[in-house]
């Protein structure tokens, strides 16, 4: 963000003061969409999204520079990572423990708690990928020009 | 243990390699980890080969939910070719890749390069081993998303561009696909390429899966770039860095026959769609322009990685005809030219990047004298165009003689003078090639031996000795394609 730009986003003061009260609350509600998945509508896709529409909208008010002071390049480069190796690790361990690539039931001595396990570990690896991407991706537009 | 999981092992290492990559990001650390996981791809994929010559098809079910509501891999004769082809490729290309990208791929990058290059070979593993039409389009994604980040880590600025092209071709075409994809769904309720082929029959005559044959054969013929649907391709291959050419020109459109075959002669194999919607001639008219216009247009070429990017358009050309002509001996010998045209063609696009390596430049003009300059590869070369002609005691021989006999059992008399012709124009754009490498003098650059180092000519030389010896013993590749053939056309009455 350029000295006119910060001088602008220093008046409004709604905007500052509004998102910074939502953005908890957003962030929170990602988290409810990530855990609820398996019982409710949302999962690792939905959750990631809002999950990172929160940092978004934390950008967008107060610059980009400042969002990756909160959140380094190396957080968001290991996440988009760290998802994809949480999905198909979960499904490693499943041939590991004998069954078939992704057969949760061998997670858990019963397959009712193995099949929730599984799926919750793996919609936890998609929420972490597509949240880092979204930031990522929106990063990557935003922080042009300043380079 | 390892034995009933060779399946999804096949896709996921190099899936697992990918993240890890990023992780590493220490450039050698990458390329070590590629290279290992691609020779344990190939070692993989000749198991799943044996396995199936052995003991027929092998189906793996993910997650244990069967077809069709699960999704299921499935290991045919024709499916365990092209895997091998993939991966043979793939094994090959990472040791010469460390070298090459060095030089024409920013350091900082070099390790998104690798990462790239996995989940390309992921993607396109997945394609082929995929028993559902859904899956396929996924892993049609996840290929070719990879392969635009690495045609635009290019160096050269024309690089970005044309995979600003390609992406937007390639999307239209995977568009295209999932549409065609969506319309059988409609009709039929199912996404297993398995089942699909069993209750096509009954809804084939109405509009909607008519359609769906379009949208799927309109995108999947973007992706191979059959005429005149290529203009992505020859952009895309001469401003993408050499190591990237080499390995997509040698797997990426192929896999893309690969797909188009399956719904063809698998899917749609019930009803002998070819013949019932009389799409053969279009087809098979189709390829013989490819054949000329890729040649024709090779001829003028002053790039000689754009060259051989049109002559890939001929090649295409040629197995198109094969397949169009509905018959084991046409089949056979288009999927024999699948593999044949990867060997030629990675081999001839591997002495292309170790002449950028050495001179900086794929022009033409700039090869003068390489002859001298750089024995060894310009010998690769010649014998690679040899075989890009079709001379005996080439691969290149044995799958045009294939496709010849294929096409007079058929009575098309004046198709096999076509091809014959169109073989000719090869012989233009390599000699022009020959000619300036050997017989011109060069005006500055120095005249004493400059070799490209020993992990770069050493793959190219296994590719192009490849090329020779299933040249002289035809018959190994030939008795595959042939029983991939037979087991697609049973379906074919």
């Amino acid at each position: 963000m350029n000295l006119g730009e910060l001088r602008f986003m220093r008046r409004k003061v709604i905007l500052r003061v509004v998102s910074k009260f939502i953005i908890p609350f957003i962030l929170l509600f990602g988290l409810y969409v990530q855990w609820h998945g398996d019982f409710g509508p949302g999962g690792g896709f939905q959750a990631g999204v809002i999950f990172a529409s929160a940092i978004i909208l934390y950008a967008l008010i107060f610059g980009v520079e400042q969002t990756r002071k909160a959140i380094p390049a190396w957080v968001t480069r290991s996440g988009l990572s760290v998802g994809v190796l949480l999905y198909a690790g979960v499904g490693v361990a499943t041939l590991l423990l004998g069954e078939n690539f992704l057969n949760y039931n061998a997670l858990a001595n019963d397959p009712v708690n193995g099949q929730h396990l599984g799926i919750l570990l793996v919609e936890l690896g998609v929420g972490i990928t597509v949240c880092c991407a979204m930031v990522t991706i929106f990063i990557a537009f935003a922080g042009r020009g300043h380079r | 243990m390892i034995e009933a999981h060779l399946p999804i092992l096949q896709v996921i290492i190099p899936l697992l390699a990918a993240p890890i990559c990023v992780f590493l990001r220490h450039p050698v650390a990458t390329w070590a980890l590629t290279t290992v996981v691609s020779w344990i791809c190939l070692a993989i994929s000749i198991w799943l080969l044996q396995q199936v010559q052995a003991g027929g098809e092998i189906i793996y079910e993910i997650g244990g939910w069967a077809a069709p509501w699960g999704i299921e891999y499935r290991v045919d004769m024709l499916s365990a070719w092209v895997l091998v082809i993939v991966t043979s490729i793939g094994a090959v290309v990472m040791p010469y890749a460390k070298l090459s990208a060095e030089k024409e791929i920013d350091r900082d990058r070099l390790y998104i390069f690798y990462t790239m290059m996995l989940l390309c070979e992921t993607g396109l593993l997945g394609i082929t081993i995929t028993g559902d039409a859904f899956n396929l389009f996924v892993f049609l994604e996840i290929s070719s998303l990879a392969s635009y980040v690495l045609i635009s880590l290019s160096q050269d600025r024309r690089g970005l561009t044309a995979a600003y092209r390609y992406l937007i071709m390639g999307t239209v075409g995977a568009t295209f696909y999932i549409i065609g994809v969506g319309l059988m769904y409609m009709m039929t309720g199912s996404l297993n390429i398995a089942d699909l082929a069993k209750l096509i029959p009954d809804v084939a005559a109405t509009r909607t899966i008519q359609a769906a044959l379009a949208f799927l054969t309109v995108g999947l013929a973007l992706k191979l770039a059959l005429f005149p649907l290529h203009f992505w391709l020859p952009n895309a291959y001469a401003f993408a860095p050499s190591v990237v050419t080499v390995f997509l020109a040698a797997t990426a459109t192929k896999v893309a026959v690969y797909a188009f075959v399956r719904i063809i002669f698998t899917v749609f194999g019930g009803i002998n769609i070819l013949q019932s919607l009389q799409i053969q001639d279009l087809l098979a008219a189709l390829a013989i322009v490819a054949m000329f216009a890729g040649s024709a247009v090779a001829i003028y070429q002053t790039n000689i990685k754009r060259m051989l990017a049109y002559s890939s358009l001929a090649q295409i050309g040629y197995i198109i005809l094969g397949l169009s002509l509905n018959s084991v001996g046409g089949i056979s010998a288009g999927l024999v030219h699948l593999f044949n045209h990867a060997l030629m063609k990675g081999g001839l696009f591997m002495v292309m990047g170790c002449v950028v390596y050495k001179i900086g430049s794929a022009k033409l003009d700039d090869m003068a004298g390489l002859g001298k300059r750089m024995p060894v590869t310009m010998a690769a070369f010649v014998l690679g165009g040899l075989s890009l002609i079709g001379v005996p005691l080439t691969v290149g021989f044995v799958s045009k003689w294939a496709l010849l006999q294929a096409v007079l059992d058929k009575g098309w008399w004046p198709v096999a003078l076509l091809i014959v012709i169109s073989s000719l124009l090869a012989v233009v754009y390599v000699w022009r090639v020959v000619e300036v490498a050997y017989f011109k003098v060069p005006s500055t650059a120095a005249m004493e031996k400059d070799e490209a180092p020993f992990s770069m000519v050493l793959p190219t030389f296994i590719l192009i000795s490849a090329a020779i010896y299933f040249g002289l013993d035809g018959t190994t590749a030939l008795d595959i394609a042939g029983d991939a053939a037979a087991t697609l056309v049973r379906g074919l009455k």
